[in-house]
């Protein structure tokens, strides 16, 4: 393989992964709360998606600068994924807690199939895409291959800032360590005084923002069609399951392992690459069956 | 007595759809159809018995289809048994070399671990074109049954009365294994599996046993449904179909073989509703009901009429 197709690769694979990195952070933080994968989170990364393209295609005429339509990128995706995240837990799981967790996942898995349902009727079943704002964003050489520049250093940037501003919030702010706190024991968490209830809307509200952040990034490099948001679920399981649930630095290096692991195989074998993320899943599964960075559960009898 | 209750109202149905599809010939796709749907449930319903779900058997059923086209596409001269029992073979086969492999995980993993094989082989079956036809799926034609070169109505017919005969015979077996040692070891996985391992019984390999037993009666239900149409497509093996097959499964609660058929006859019911009256809202319509049977009647409607049984027998004694 030569080196400019090695280099085109790594780019496409590193913006894939700060795409895959978002959404799997979200979904890794609502599992560490409540047990539970999220399996409508790939709605919220669809829903993300579209209403951003929807903005962007409303905002187009109106000529505004390209940090207006970045920023209102940003506030989409906050209020579209923290409303449906709150909605989703308010109106939904609070009322499923104390079931076995077994229902609580078909809990999820009946809100995604709705919420699929109603992304077909608001935005039908026709390709949708904003390939325009890429395009303002202009290009730069790197060795002699030119790429765009949203996809060399704005979203992978926006991906590092995530992560880099979630660590400091959950180390060093109250409602974050309220969240590790949760994580840890809700039980303890709740004797101790930290309402379990409003640390869950909080870690939705999040977790949604997040997925649906992904999904408006995504939107100016992909053309959304309806069933994104199951194989992006899926896919975003993979990358968890990988690092092992909970672990959100882990959640980074499998999200780029897999992203790179996927874009080599775009370029080399194209027939594999949706296999890609499943096949690198159940290659570390198979050594360590919880991720490769799980810490030990205490087994309760 | 309650047993006799059961068999008599069993009969009776048995006896019902049989006498339907023979003076109606358009009921009786959709009577196999709406058979092998349960016979699917009934896979699930094992894993059920242990708390497990899986999002992805359909893939079995895609496996049982895809088996079954094979066969009638390699080998013209093929008996319908033994082009159905292709498909059931190959699904086992899969079935078993998961197995191995999930039969580790729990709860999440489980059912995830499945969705995502089942992700990639409903990718696979799509992409490579040279064997599966991608989407368009693969058409064969209709193999003899038994010797006998039917009739599309003839051969619909005796189509309904085989997959009857299994369904009877299955859902008798399939209760035989749930009361059996091997059945309460499934029921004791989910209520604690760690004082199962205390006593010496392992947990793991009892579930891939399950998980082969419930692969094969998907694969046997995608088997019929194939051969019922004459075609299979990567359709067959979509999450959604997955989903569908857990909805009826939890609709009709794990407490009973039965509850399966139930769950498929209310699914066709809601089905229906939604052909007539939204048409557009098919998935909608069954995530709603799935969150109310969840919430409203959480053991199934097994459960809901164990429960009144038990409420009306308290009330005359």
């Amino acid at each position: 393989m030569d080196f400019n197709l090695f280099l085109l690769a790594g780019v496409d694979g590193l913006s894939y992964a700060s795409l895959l990195f978002l959404i799997s952070l979200g979904l890794t933080l609502i599992c560490g709360v409540f047990g539970v994968i999220n399996v409508a989170h790939g709605s919220l990364y669809a829903f993300g998606g579209y209403s951003a393209a929807t903005l962007l295609t409303w905002m187009a005429p109106h000529s505004p600068s390209t940090w207006i339509m970045v920023a209102s990128l940003f506030v989409s995706a906050a209020v579209v994924g923290g409303l449906l995240g709150v909605f989703l837990e308010r109106g939904l799981l609070r009322h499923f807690r104390d079931r076995d967790p077994v229902l609580q996942l078909l809990v999820t898995f009946a809100a995604f199939m709705v919420l699929e349902d109603l992304q077909r009727m608001i935005w039908g079943a026709t390709p949708v895409n904003a390939a325009d704002l890429a395009g303002r964003m202009g290009t730069s050489d790197l060795v002699g291959v030119t790429f765009m520049n949203y996809q060399l250093m704005f979203v992978p940037g926006v991906a590092l800032t995530a992560y880099a501003a979630l660590q400091f919030l959950l180390r060093h702010s109250i409602a974050g360590r309220q969240i590790v706190a949760v994580i840890h024991n809700r039980e303890v968490a709740t004797a101790l005084g930290i309402n379990a209830a409003r640390v869950g809307t909080l870690t939705f509200a999040l977790g949604g923002a997040l997925g649906a952040l992904g999904g408006a990034l995504s939107i100016p490099m992909t053309t959304f069609v309806p069933g994104l948001g199951a194989e992006m679920i899926v896919t975003s399981f993979a990358v968890i399951a990988t690092a092992g649930l909970g672990q959100i630095t882990g959640a980074l290096l499998a999200a780029v392992l897999i992203g790179l692991a996927r874009a080599m195989a775009v370029y080399t074998l194209p027939e594999l690459e949706v296999v890609m993320p499943y096949l690198i899943m159940v290659l570390v599964l198979l050594f360590r069956p919880h991720g490769f960075f799980s810490a030990t559960a205490a087994r309760r009898i | 007595m309650q047993r006799s209750v059961l068999v008599s109202a069993s009969l009776l149905a048995v006896v019902a759809l049989l006498a339907a599809g023979w003076i109606w010939p358009w009921s009786r796709v959709p009577l196999i159809n709406f058979l092998c749907y349960g016979l699917a449930a009934l896979g699930l319903t094992v894993l059920l018995r242990a708390g497990q779900v899986s999002f992805g058997h359909a893939m079995y059923a895609a496996i049982g289809g895809y088996g079954t086209a094979f066969t009638a596409r390699h080998f013209p001269g093929a008996d319908t048994l033994v082009v159905l029992a292709a498909g059931v073979l190959a699904s086992l086969c899969v079935g078993t070399i998961v197995a191995v492999f999930v039969s580790r995980y729990r709860g999440i993993f489980f059912g995830m671990l499945n969705l995502g094989i089942s992700m990639v082989l409903f990718a696979l079956a799509g992409k490579l074109y040279a064997w599966t036809g991608g989407t368009d799926g693969l058409r064969f034609e209709r193999p003899a049954l038994l010797g006998m070169t039917l009739e599309r109505g003839a051969f619909e017919f005796a189509l309904l009365l085989l997959v009857m005969v299994l369904v009877v015979g299955l859902a008798w077996a399939v209760q035989r294994y749930f009361v059996s040692s091997a059945g309460q070891v499934m029921l004791a996985i989910r209520s604690n599996e760690t004082r199962l391992e205390y006593i010496g019984v392992s947990a793991r390999r009892t579930l891939a046993e399950g998980y082969v037993l419930s692969a094969g009666l998907v694969g046997l239900a995608g088997a019929l449904l194939s051969m019922a149409q004459g075609l299979v497509t990567p359709e067959s093996g979509y999450w959604i179909r997955s989903g569908e097959y857990v909805f009826i499964a939890i609709l009709g609660g794990s407490g009973h073989a039965i509850g399966a058929f139930l769950g498929a006859a209310v699914f066709e019911s809601i089905k229906l509703a939604a052909a007539a009256y939204f048409t557009n809202a098919w998935q909608l319509l069954l995530g709603v009901t799935l969150i109310a049977v969840i919430f409203f009647a959480p053991t199934g409607i097994v459960g809901w009429l164990r429960q009144a049984r038990t409420r009306t027998a308290g009330e005359t004694s």
